[in-house]
């Protein structure tokens, strides 16, 4: 474990919250169109309270949304080669590094954590959005490398979150070969029989979608998401086909099979939890369990008064 | 012959000696002295050109509807190919051909993108852009080809994957990723070679191989020239720029240590000279593949991987 060794001082960060000043007092639900006082939208997550639209909502509160108490261990992640091809557009990628990095105040564009949802030991690996539109990179490939060793090393299933427009041009083919680099990352822990859970944000688009972020062995999105491979513009202007309604939300990609389910942002943790239960602790094993007949009372050891059939999580609103 | 913007003093040479060779034509005037000065000319003209191609003049090299595909290499290298179709779910995508056949007595599974040459092939093989159902085809006949040992020869040639409705509709990107996916589990030697045009996503998708190769004037690109210069410079007219600072050329790739090796082509390119560009081509996997299938299948993947994991690590050298 190289990199263990090599980089990886895990670092409990406190958890402070350099809580953004609100530019504007009021948001406007960009769906319903209503005023909502910004105290109101974080405390409600930033979910809208009249049409329960999901905003955007940042990555740390992210984190301790779905972490017990709100508290989880930052890893440090390892260094990459920066501007590997000495990419300049209309602006160097050095200074668009340097804006992200001072706007958001981390490095890159991911933050990889453990801590525990509903008691159970998980790392997480969740993209930020606001850094570059979490593009992916190097730096954001040795985030889901790092991730998926730290899972296999504390035998902990691993959680990503995935929020972007996907490959970081300005890296190049560079870019491009992260998307076979976070496919072995995964394979490794899927290997090591620990659940892949992809939780998919608003938005999750292009190379990102078209690796680690479609391989989850459970696919959960919340309601409203972008979710697709081409971007829609792409396809308007190059294919001239219209676009049909919802085309690329979370639901359509469910009804289209794509992931098992939409969960609204305040089921998250419950929904994760209990999967990450059920997959992790699995409960008697090494013996021959009959399956009860139908209408068959309990058997003498009193189990199968049949499985205790849970509802599915509440539809999105 | 189709000759490129820059190829025009080429193309006027070239037609001044077959305006000579006509005007001889029976009237018994030795020409031969003359045509012979300007086919010279002609050579040093084409070597000069191409030694000094810039990597918007490689794209277009690159692109060139000459320039033989994926079709034509099987045709020249493959024997008692027996090409295979459909993913067994949806539908037969024909811009992925597979199928099992010989190379150098030795069967192998060929898997590649193929543009079409004239209008009614491109729209056959949908100008090579694959969808779900290609994607999902190539990945069957990875793990058949797995379950047999046969080694993997794929040939890459696209634009990139269809940006289309029905495309998203069923799954473009899980198709995409999944394909990768195969790529990096099989067991069995993975030889990938970039014959004309490396787009992006769909490209990769049949190229996470033990070794890449790329012609010498092929390009490999997280996105194309024109889409990365209208998104990074508000304008599609500087893809002459995007060209550049993206690095795209397979000089480039090497040098970034993505690829393994460049097969020269043919003076003035492999549409020039067709046969001995494929030939060329041959001869290069047949170097990698003697040496690969000596090795043991766990061993081959696990250096695939871990090639692609050490990628990037060191940046431009
Ligand atoms: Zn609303």
């Amino acid at each position: 474990m190289n990199w263990l060794t090599n980089f990886v001082r895990p670092k409990i960060q406190q958890l402070v919250r350099p809580r953004e000043v609100p530019e504007n007092l009021w948001d406007k639900c960009p769906a319903c169109e209503h005023m909502i006082f910004h105290r109101e939208l974080e405390k409600n997550l930033r979910v809208c309270p009249h049409c329960g639209h999901h905003m955007r909502l940042g990555l740390k509160a992210r984190l301790e949304l779905l972490f017990d108490g709100g508290a989880y261990k930052r890893i440090e992640l390892p260094k990459v080669a920066e501007d590997p091809l000495k990419f300049k557009d209309l602006k160097t990628y050095q200074s668009r590094l340097k804006e992200a990095r001072s706007k958001t105040g981390e490095t890159d564009g991911i933050i990889v954590a453990s801590g525990q949802i509903n008691g159970q030991d998980v790392v997480v690996a969740a993209f930020d959005f606001s850094f570059m539109g979490g593009s992916m990179g190097m730096a954001v490939g040795e985030g889901l490398v790092a991730a998926a060793e730290l899972s296999v090393v504390q035998d902990s299933p691993l959680l990503v979150i995935p929020a972007s427009g996907g490959a970081r041009m300005q890296e190049g083919i560079l870019s491009l070969m992260q998307m076979a680099r976070s496919t072995v990352a995964v394979e490794r822990v899927k290997e090591h029989g620990l659940p892949y859970i992809v939780l998919l944000t608003d938005p999750t688009t292009g190379g990102v979608t078209a690796s680690f972020a479609m391989l989850g062995d459970i696919q959960i999105a919340e309601p409203g998401a972008l979710i697709g491979f081409a971007g829609a513009r792409v396809i308007e202007n190059t294919i001239r086909e219209k676009l049909p309604e919802g085309f690329q939300s979370a639901e359509y990609l469910r009804d289209h099979g794509m992931v098992d389910m939409v969960v609204r942002r305040h089921d998250l943790k419950e929904t994760l939890g209990r999967l990450l239960g059920l997959l992790r602790n699995r409960g008697p094993v090494g013996e021959v369990v009959t399956l009860p007949r139908r209408g068959a009372e309990a058997d003498s050891a009193g189990r199968s008064k049949g499985a205790e059939i849970l509802p599915p999580p509440a539809p999105d609103a | 012959m189709n000759f490129l913007d820059f190829e025009k003093p080429i193309a006027e040479l070239e037609g001044k000696i077959a305006d000579l060779r006509h005007m001889s034509d029976g009237d018994g005037i030795n020409i031969a002295e003359e045509v012979s000065r300007l086919q010279q000319k002609v050579e040093r003209r084409i070597r000069e050109t191409y030694a000094k191609l810039t990597p918007w003049q490689k794209t277009q090299v690159a692109r060139h509807p000459d320039r033989p595909h994926c079709l034509d290499y099987i045709k020249a290298l493959i024997t008692e190919f027996m090409p295979l179709a459909g993913d067994r779910s949806f539908g037969e995508d024909s811009a992925v051909i597979g199928g099992i056949g010989r190379f150098k007595g030795r069967s192998v599974m060929v898997i590649g993108l193929e543009k079409g040459h004239d209008t009614e092939s491109r729209v056959k093989h949908n100008f090579g852009m694959a969808r779900p159902e290609g994607y999902r085809k190539a990945r069957r006949l990875m793990e058949m080809a797995d379950r047999f040992g046969l080694p993997i020869l794929t040939l890459v040639d696209t634009a990139g994957a269809y940006p289309g409705v029905g495309a998203e509709e069923r799954g473009q990107a899980e198709a995409i990723a999944r394909s990768i996916e195969a790529c990096l589990r099989v067991k069995v030697p993975l030889i990938s070679v970039v014959i004309g045009e490396g787009g992006s996503g769909g490209a990769i998708a049949l190229a996470a191989g033990n070794v890449i190769v790329m012609l010498e004037h092929s390009i490999y690109s997280v996105i194309s020239p024109e889409g990365c210069a209208s998104i990074l410079w508000r304008s599609g007219d500087q893809a002459q720029s995007a060209a550049e600072a993206l690095r795209l050329t397979a000089q480039d790739l090497k040098r970034l240590n993505v690829i393994d090796e460049i097969v020269p082509e043919p003076l003035g390119g492999a549409h020039r000279s067709r046969d001995a560009a494929m030939q060329a081509v041959g001869e290069a996997i047949e170097r990698h593949l003697s040496q690969m299938v000596k090795e043991k299948p766990d061993v081959l993947r696990t250096r695939r991987r871990e090639k692609f994991l050490a990628m990037g690590r060191n940046g431009l050298e």
